[in-house]
């Protein structure tokens, strides 16, 4: 049995080694054939658009290890968006402040979704699909149809500003810092060990001491503070706060964390496979732009790749699942009176 | 005696290496209730998943009015004639009464319609000869257990049921409803449906059965007339074989009380238990399944609340339904289900090892893949663990060697109190001796250790003390020196109270 499985588990091992691969062959080849790939002002782009989709993806992955969901994340994002531009509009003037205000807000939303999901014993699929169109309803309700649009220059040239001597964008940096604070917690902690327990199975796990709801509800929380930080970055960098800001992005996030090798089921994937996952879409996106190819077209090729991509590893779970699953119902040796 | 409505004919069922009936011989007749008794793991589900269709037997034939029956499945039994009653009923809660007597087969008018009036009419009917008042048209939801039950004994008769099997479907009914439901068993009985008769509770076998037959290890052992029995001579049978020498246990002076238990009541499931374990000490927590052992282990240890009552270890007393702080208190326990509740399957035997202590590895909060390796190396050499690599899935390995795993993690945590639930169930013989030496040398080294167990050779062979548990309360503590089969299942069938 072990023997049968070792390869196939040594393939979903490497994964993300399989997707960074993967870059390196689209940019690659897209240098070679498209032009205006091999431009600094286009990797100044994608990272721009992949920024807010890390952000995301990093507290997404944790929660979808252990085997729950946020779909509310766009909607957290855009009514950020929305209560920034208020808050501007009403005359708080102090970017820090402004900033930390939208980071708590961010908090309580995800704390919202998690006391939902921990305290009533809810499907978080559910809960999230309640306050994806929640949130969003209420951003409109702040903003309606209206925009802000009128920051001050230096704050909307600061959040795209590059690294001094490149053309790569200094935000970027801070996302590398929270990287690795997400890969350490996950990766080299016991945080990070209960987290992939709880995953496969929140009850032997709770046997073993974790907590495993109020694990959860954290998870909820940094989730949604940082679909907050996504937002208060996306209203600088478009220098617009608007209720539809982002909407839709949610897809992007969980297309890149399946993408990326972690289990819709939870319980197995990587940090280092979700971050090439949004590289690889966003590349490929913006090359296939470049090249000209229709937006319907470039829809398509995204959604067949994601498709191919989400069904390789999990087919291989699936197929392993299988297998164990033939075994443990295998009659089992302890009949009872 | 006239031919039997259902004969069983050494009949075998096997799991895997575990033979779970052996060669059984069972004659159920006409206007007879027939008692079956055995201790827990006698075999006597499996017989009734047998009869219910739920297996097919290995070997052995079963006769039903004299023709050869193999059922292919419960549908195929029911269809047959055989109706089992469980003790707790699956019903479709948002049905009603009547729908749920008659699924799958209701009856129909014009255009395939269902005849909803002929349906209530014909429920009303089957309750009126049952001599029970049950509405038809109200949901089955929030049935007590006791009119589920009236309610599959209504579908059994509308099925002309020639053979009723009742698995201990008293456990969970009051006396009231223990009378109402023998009531309408004995008017089924008179009137020619032969009663298979499951219980743990010797009084109400002998209250409503004529003939009476024991089980023990899978295999049949007698029939006889109940007036020909009594309670003693059935429990003496019912664990009639000897205590072999696979239990080597040590003697270790007790020493201080590491674990009280005080007044300890959680409503439905165990009520003022209260009990010490002092170090160095092994006690048993016997009983038969459902009296409450395996909840008051786990309300112990923090996995359940309980209503009131306290847990002190070392005379700490412990916040209830915290498990991480009975963890740091120094109490451990491996649970039951060793797949669901011991072992994260899909995850390393590495990581299993680690995760209850998974904080006291780390360095400036962090884990070091070294540190890791070297605290599971060195608890799988202990324990013996067989594994191709600490890396593999626990998944891969044998059962033995995931109940090693699982002590191993338990023990790792270093433990004041160790709390086993059913320590050796479905390991081989070999791996059984290694556990409960284990166990034995855990004891002289000052662990105080609480092993509930339902097979009673390794309660005898082990435990200083025995406690045992009857329907949720204590009923005896029996110190090694008086302990023997007899004086155990006797409390646990709560029979006489052993001081």
């Amino acid at each position: 049995m072990a023997e049968r499985i070792a390869p196939v588990r040594r393939v979903l091992g490497s994964w993300d080694v399989i997707v960074l691969l993967a870059v390196v062959a689209v940019a690659t080849v897209g240098a070679f054939t498209i032009e205006g790939v091999a431009s600094p002002r286009f990797w100044r782009f994608v990272a721009l658009e992949a920024l807010p989709i890390a952000l995301i993806a990093l507290p997404m992955t944790l929660v979808v290890i252990t085997g729950e969901i946020d779909l509310s994340v766009a909607s957290v994002l855009g009514l950020t968006c929305t209560v920034m531009g208020q808050l501007w509009v009403s005359g708080v003037t102090s970017l820090p402040l402004l900033i930390a205000l939208c980071l708590l807000l961010g908090a309580v939303l995800g704390a919202v979704n998690g006391l939902f999901v921990t305290g009533f014993g809810l499907p978080s699929l559910a809960v999230t699909i309640g306050t994806l169109a929640l949130y969003r309803g209420l951003a409109y309700v702040v903003l309606g149809d209206r925009a802000v649009a009128n920051y001050p220059r230096e704050w909307t040239s600061s959040a795209i500003a590059p690294i001094p001597g490149t053309t790569i964008p200094w935000m970027i940096l801070v996302l590398a810092a929270l990287a690795v604070v997400f890969a350490v917690v996950l990766h080299a902690t016991p945080v990070g060990r209960a987290l992939y327990a709880m995953g496969n199975n929140a009850e032997a796990a709770r046997f073993a001491g974790v907590n495993v709801r109020l694990t959860k509800f954290w998870l909820f929380v940094a989730t949604g503070t940082m679909s907050a930080l996504a937002g208060v970055f996306w209203t600088l960098r478009f220098a617009s706060a608007r209720a539809d800001n982002g909407s839709g992005l949610e897809l992007a996030v969980v297309a890149a964390v399946l993408l990326g090798g972690v289990s819709i089921f939870g319980g197995r994937g990587a940090l280092l496979g979700v971050l090439a996952a949004v590289a690889l879409l966003g590349v490929l996106r913006n090359a296939l732009q470049l090249a000209y190819v229709p937006a319907n077209t470039l829809t398509v090729i995204t959604g067949a790749l994601l498709i191919a991509s989400v069904v390789g590893p999990n087919v291989a779970g699936m197929l392993r699942e299988r297998l164990r699953r033939r075994r443990s119902t295998a009659p089992t040796a302890t009949p009872t009176t | 005696m006239p031919t039997p409505v259902l004969a069983l004919e050494g009949v075998s069922k096997s799991f895997g290496a575990v033979a779970a009936l052996r060669d059984v011989h069972l004659e159920l007749h006409a206007h007879e209730a027939h008692g079956l008794v055995g201790e827990n793991g006698a075999g006597k589900s499996t017989l009734v998943k047998i009869l219910a269709g739920v297996h097919a037997p290995d070997t052995g034939t079963i006769t039903l009015d004299g023709r050869p029956l193999r059922p292919a499945g419960p549908a195929d039994a029911r269809a047959a004639g055989i109706a089992v009653i469980y003790q707790e009923p699956t019903l479709f809660p948002d049905l009603s009464v009547s729908e749920n007597i008659f699924m799958g087969r209701q009856p129909l008018r014009s255009l395939r319609r269902i005849d909803t009036a002929l349906m209530r009419a014909r429920a009303a009917e089957l309750f009126d000869r049952l001599g029970v008042r049950l509405d038809p048209d109200r949901p089955a939801r929030g049935l007590s257990i006791a009119d589920q039950q009236l309610v599959e004994i209504a579908k059994a008769i509308s099925l002309d049921a020639r053979v009723l099997v009742m698995d201990e479907p008293t456990a969970a009914l009051s006396g009231v409803e223990v009378e109402r439901l023998f009531a309408v068993t004995r008017s089924l009985r008179d009137a020619g449906t032969a009663v298979l008769f499951i219980s743990h509770r010797f009084d109400e076998v002998f209250a409503l059965c004529q003939r009476i037959t024991v089980m023990r290890d899978g295999r049949w052992v007698s029939t006889d007339p109940a007036s020909a029995l009594g309670v003693d001579e059935v429990v003496r049978r019912m664990v009639g074989r000897e205590v072999s020498a696979m239990y080597p246990r040590q003697d270790s002076a007790a020493g201080a009380p590491r674990l009280q238990v005080r007044g300890l009541t959680r409503r439905g499931a165990f009520a003022d238990v209260g009990f010490t374990v002092h170090a160095g000490e092994i006690v048993a927590l016997a009983g038969l399944v459902g009296a409450g052992r395996s909840e008051v282990s786990r309300a112990i240890f923090g996995v359940d609340r309980y209503d009131s009552g306290e847990v002190l270890v070392d005379g700490v007393r412990l916040p209830p339904g915290d498990i991480a702080a009975a963890i740091r208190a120094g109490l451990a326990l491996v649970p039951e289900d060793r797949r669901q509740q011991g072992l994260v399957m899909e995850l390393s035997v590495e990581r299993n090892t680690n995760l209850p202590r998974r904080w006291r590895l780390t360095r400036g909060g962090l884990l070091f893949g070294g540190a890791e390796r070297r605290a599971a190396v060195g608890w799988a050499q202990r324990l013996q663990v067989k594994a191709g690599r600490l890396t593999d899935p626990v998944s891969t390995l044998s059962g033995g060697n995931q109940q090693k795993v699982v002590l191993a993690k338990w023990l790792a945590t270093e433990p004041k109190v160790l709390i086993v639930d059913e320590p050796t169930r479905g390991i081989d013989v070999g791996t059984k001796a290694e556990v409960h030496r284990l166990l034995s040398e855990l004891a002289a080294d000052g662990v105080a250790v609480l092993m509930v167990s339902s097979e009673l050779p390794e309660v005898l062979g082990m435990a200083d003390r025995v406690l045992v548990m009857h329907e949720g309360r204590l009923t005896a503590d029996i110190p090694r020196a008086r302990a023997d089969q007899e004086t155990v299942m006797r409390a646990a069938t709560g029979q006489a109270a052993a001081a």
